[in-house]
């Protein structure tokens, strides 16, 4: 079957946004989730901390979590708008 | 409607020899890297503690034969596809097998891993703390087949590929949807069955640290590794709507290739929180062996912690479910 250009333009946007939003979500699932281990270790050695280490923890993922919008905003941009 | 020109029994033969051979292939990978580090962590146990000895090296092999069992999954789907008979032949069904294979080769992966961690780690435990052998072993019981969850996940899906009527359904995008399909579950497990494992290797050093916290540092555990279990849920969601929902035909490359990238998305999204809901709960878990008395605080930070880094999972869902229903 012959392709045509604007057909093959779609396919390859749709396919990036799968591999944008699939490939970046790794990163900060890793990241955040070794932030909340060693809040967790935090809190351990020094409990009475816990609401500080709660919001350290929290302003450090929300940093990680970051990429993972980018990602989602390029995803979003490559399935509406491109 | 017929593909690279071959025949639609050819097809589907070939189809199913190479979704056998990656079921098997890269369901391999998983247990042989979890016994492994299972094997390693009984030398060392050995060492250490030479006179028990035969509790750690009976530990070593109940351990590994759980951790073997993601590679049996394999091993049965790809005996199934090697040998299956294939009555209705054509370009849905050779997909389906195809997504079979390479649903149960990934899905096969973190399990493995996954459960070694716990043996091996039970192994160092027990050469710790002789005296509790029998409560480590049954705590190590507990974590590695949680850690299996996510591999018998993969093997729902492969089975539901293998014997699914291919009917009337259109090749296309229907043969893409079942691909899909199979990687959105069989990737997605990789995370889930590792996480899954870190937070049960540190449980079974828990439990030697302080045998009498064994109730909360179990409970922790399992709490932990249930959420870890989550992205590989979401994975399956996603297969099980692209396995059933039903496509208009459409020869169009984006519908196809549309319907790919859903299931690439979650697969691949999936992997990273898995990974990093497991790091958060061998944290707490760990701690609260230490710091029993505080075990409701770490709880309850493990589970924020978890909240916050299972985001980019549910984004990758979001994508997923925009490209099967809106686009």
């Amino acid at each position: 079957m012959a392709i045509e250009g604007a057909e093959l333009v779609k396919a390859a946007a749709l396919l990036g946004a799968g591999l944008s939003m699939g490939l970046g979500a790794i990163g900060p699932g890793v990241g955040e989730g070794m932030a909340a281990a060693k809040a967790c270790e935090a809190i351990g050695q020094n409990p009475k901390e816990a609401g500080l280490l709660t919001r350290t923890m929290l302003v450090g993922q929300a940093v990680a979590e970051s990429t993972g919008i980018y990602s989602l905003v390029i995803a979003l941009l490559l399935l509406f708008v491109v | 409607m017929t593909l690279l020109g071959l025949d639609n029994l050819t097809l589907t033969q070939t189809a199913a020899y190479v979704g056998g051979a990656a079921a098997m292939g890269l369901g391999a990978i998983g247990a042989a890297t979890g016994e492994g580090f299972t094997a390693s962590r009984a030398s060392e146990a050995i060492a250490r503690n030479e006179e028990h000895a035969g509790d750690i090296i009976k530990n070593m092999l109940v351990g590994q034969a759980i951790s073997e069992s993601a590679s049996i999954f394999s091993l049965v789907i790809a005996i199934l596809l090697l040998f299956m008979d294939m009555p209705d032949p054509g370009i849905v069904k050779a997909a389906s097998l195809l997504a079979a294979g390479l649903c149960m080769g990934f899905g096969a992966i973190g399990s493995g891993v996954g459960a070694g961690l716990p043996a091996g780690r039970s192994c160092l435990a027990i050469a710790r703390q002789p005296a509790v052998s029998g409560r480590i072993t049954t705590n190590m019981l507990i974590g590695t087949a949680v850690c299996q969850t996510p591999a018998i996940f993969a093997m729902v899906v492969a089975l539901i590929l293998l014997f699914k009527p291919a009917g009337g359904a259109a090749a296309f995008p229907t043969s893409a949807a079942l691909i899909g399909a199979g990687l959105s579950t069989g990737l997605a497990a990789i995370g889930s069955g590792y996480g899954g494992g870190m937070a049960a290797g540190a449980s079974c050093e828990g439990v030697a640290r302080q045998p009498e916290t064994t109730t909360a540092v179990t409970t922790t555990m399992l709490v932990g590794q249930a959420v870890a279990q989550t992205p590989s849920v979401f994975g399956l969601l996603v297969s099980f709507v692209l396995m059933f929902r039903s496509f208009p035909e459409s020869t169009a490359l984006s519908a196809s290739v549309g319907l790919l990238s859903a299931g690439l998305c979650m697969g691949l999204g999936g992997i990273g929180p898995g990974i990093g809901n497991g790091m958060t709960a061998e944290g707490a878990v760990r701690w609260v062996a230490r710091r029993v008395d505080y075990s409701g605080d770490l709880m309850r930070i493990m589970l924020v912690g978890q909240a916050v880094s299972q985001s980019t999972a549910i984004y990758a869902m979001v994508v997923s479910l925009v490209l099967i229903f809106v686009v």
